[in-house]
């Protein structure tokens, strides 16, 4: 059922345009700007008695997060422009079965996302947090566990949608809550009752707390029950794609 | 022997929009046979059924010998496609559009090098064959097409209007590259087009109109029985004089698109 080297092929072209596209990277390293040195650093200073850590060391994991979740869906929603004029017609009509193409789509995609987050320990000694370099290379795998199924789950949504109109919907009604639901940027166990009880079912919330986990060794959720939270999700993303994609009208 | 493509009662509805009528007809092994119609007639619909990117509603359709809706990777292995709009990943390379294109058709490497090599030959791209596509004008980038659903020596190859926005010299050079592989590989060539002029060259021609086959035969033959002065005469008495409201070309309308997106990312 899966086709190993078109999978390959999927992955290795995403990797070369990744390498030829200079907007997206521009956008994984604006977005610490903004979120990480400017809100980060300014909030900070605002509201000093937060904490045991610095604002900027808790923001950190969620800024991580917020790239993941961007890198990902952005790559996902591509494949409307794909289908209509790129790349993935010609897929679609080559002899691989539709569950490679959501499989590669989905792998290459959090690859490309893993490395969108990974741009953010850039940022590091900018707003004066260290973080050792193996907790560093440990996150990324954490990070490609939660890139992948947000990119399937994206994939999923872009099946659905004709149009990039969507796109700023999407980004409204999915991306953004997902986000500020995920204890990213305040601790969700100081958060209104109704709030924390959305975060328990936000899947970032475990991804977030995964990469605290990680990087800091502070964690809400046992790291096994965030683990196979994410795990979860992923199975549950990825066979919602492929049965997106194996759908012929 | 077995026909290249065979349609036999097929329909396509979209809700309550009927498409495809009916339609049935067979195309013989490296025939080169034309699909003209309006638009709107049911062409491209029916060309999406033959490469199993839709489903019939009722009928059948086969591709050498295979059932386009039971067997479609099948299908897939024995096709070639050269659709209307770009298809071509233009971040890419000229070389690398076509090696990715050997992977997912399950070449070796070495077969992949060698028919690499032969294609772009063929269209006159070897030479270019290190550039981003994104930087070749509109008649590379469809030659580059051109030698791409070639490249795994489809037995059917289908172009949906390969030659729409070419200059008078790209035009020319398709069809002598058809003529040639005609001759050496007996490729089939299934195409839509517009052109009257290109028509004529066709061994067969069906027309067709609101989903449904209205004329079936070599043109001079169809010239004949509708005593007409020529194929266009023939086109224009079936399918009548009057205007098709032409849909908004897809590119269009999501090239606006793509930029709004780009401005909200």
């Amino acid at each position: 059922m899966f086709d190993f080297q078109a999978i390959r092929m999927i992955w290795l072209r995403e990797m070369i345009r990744m390498s030829r596209d200079r907007t997206q990277i521009a956008g994984s390293l604006a977005r610490p700007i903004l979120w990480l040195v400017i809100l980060g650093l300014g909030l900070g200073s605002a509201f000093p008695g937060f904490g045991r850590q610095p604002y900027t060391a808790f923001l950190f994991p969620g800024i991580v997060a917020m790239n993941l979740l961007y890198g990902s869906f952005l790559s996902a929603i591509s494949v409307i422009w794909d289908r209509e004029f790129g790349f993935l017609k010609e897929m679609l009509v080559a002899p691989i079965s539709r569950s490679s193409i959501a499989l590669g789509k989905s792998a290459s995609g959090a690859t490309v996302a893993m490395v969108q987050g990974g741009l953010v320990f850039l940022f590091l000694p900018l707003i004066g947090v260290s973080v050792p370099f193996w907790k560093l290379l440990l996150g990324l795998p954490a990070m490609f566990l939660i890139a992948f199924p947000l990119t399937a789950m994206g994939l999923l949504l872009a099946s659905r949608m004709t149009s990039f109109e969507g796109f700023g919907t999407l980004a409204n009604f999915v991306v953004m809550p997902m986000f500020f639901l995920s204890g990213a940027v305040f601790p969700l166990g100081s958060a209104p009752p109704f709030l924390r009880a959305l975060g328990r079912v936000n899947p970032m919330t475990y991804g977030v707390d995964l990469l605290r986990a990680v990087f800091y060794g502070t964690h809400a959720h046992p790291l096994w029950f965030s683990v196979s939270a994410l795990g979860l999700f992923s199975a549950a993303a990825i066979s919602g794609a492929v049965a997106a994609f194996s759908r012929r009208s | 022997m077995i026909p290249a493509v065979e349609v036999s009662h097929l329909v396509k509805q979209f809700g309550r929009l009927t498409a495809v009528n009916d339609l049935s007809f067979a195309v013989d092994p490296g025939e080169l046979f034309g699909f003209l119609g309006p638009n709107g007639a049911g062409k491209s619909t029916t060309i999406h059924i033959l490469c199993t990117l839709l489903a019939p509603t009722s009928g059948r359709a086969s591709v050498a010998g295979f059932d386009c809706f039971r067997d479609p990777v099948q299908v897939r292995r024995s096709i070639g496609i050269i659709f209307q709009d770009p298809s071509l990943d233009e971040r890419l390379t000229a070389r690398e559009n076509l090696e990715f294109h050997g992977m997912i058709y399950h070449m070796e490497k070495p077969l992949r090098r060698r028919r690499i090599e032969e294609v772009l030959k063929f269209v006159e791209l070897w030479d270019r064959r290190d550039s981003v596509a994104r930087t070749f004008s509109g008649g590379m980038k469809r030659r580059l097409e051109v030698a791409r659903g070639l490249m795994h020596e489809p037995k059917v190859l289908f172009l949906d209007e390969p030659t729409i926005g070419l200059d008078p010299q790209t035009r020319h050079r398709i069809w002598t590259l058809m003529g040639e592989l005609r001759a050496q590989q007996r490729t089939t060539f299934f195409m839509t087009t517009h052109s009257m002029e290109e028509a004529e060259r066709c061994d067969r021609v069906a027309i067709l109109d609101n989903g449904r086959l209205l004329a079936l035969g070599r043109p001079p033959d169809l010239v004949r029985e509708h005593r007409a002065k020529n194929l266009e005469e023939v086109f224009l008495g079936l399918t009548g004089h009057g205007l098709r409201d032409e849909e908004v070309s897809n590119r269009e309308i999501s090239r606006g698109r793509v930029k709004k997106m780009r401005a909200w990312a």
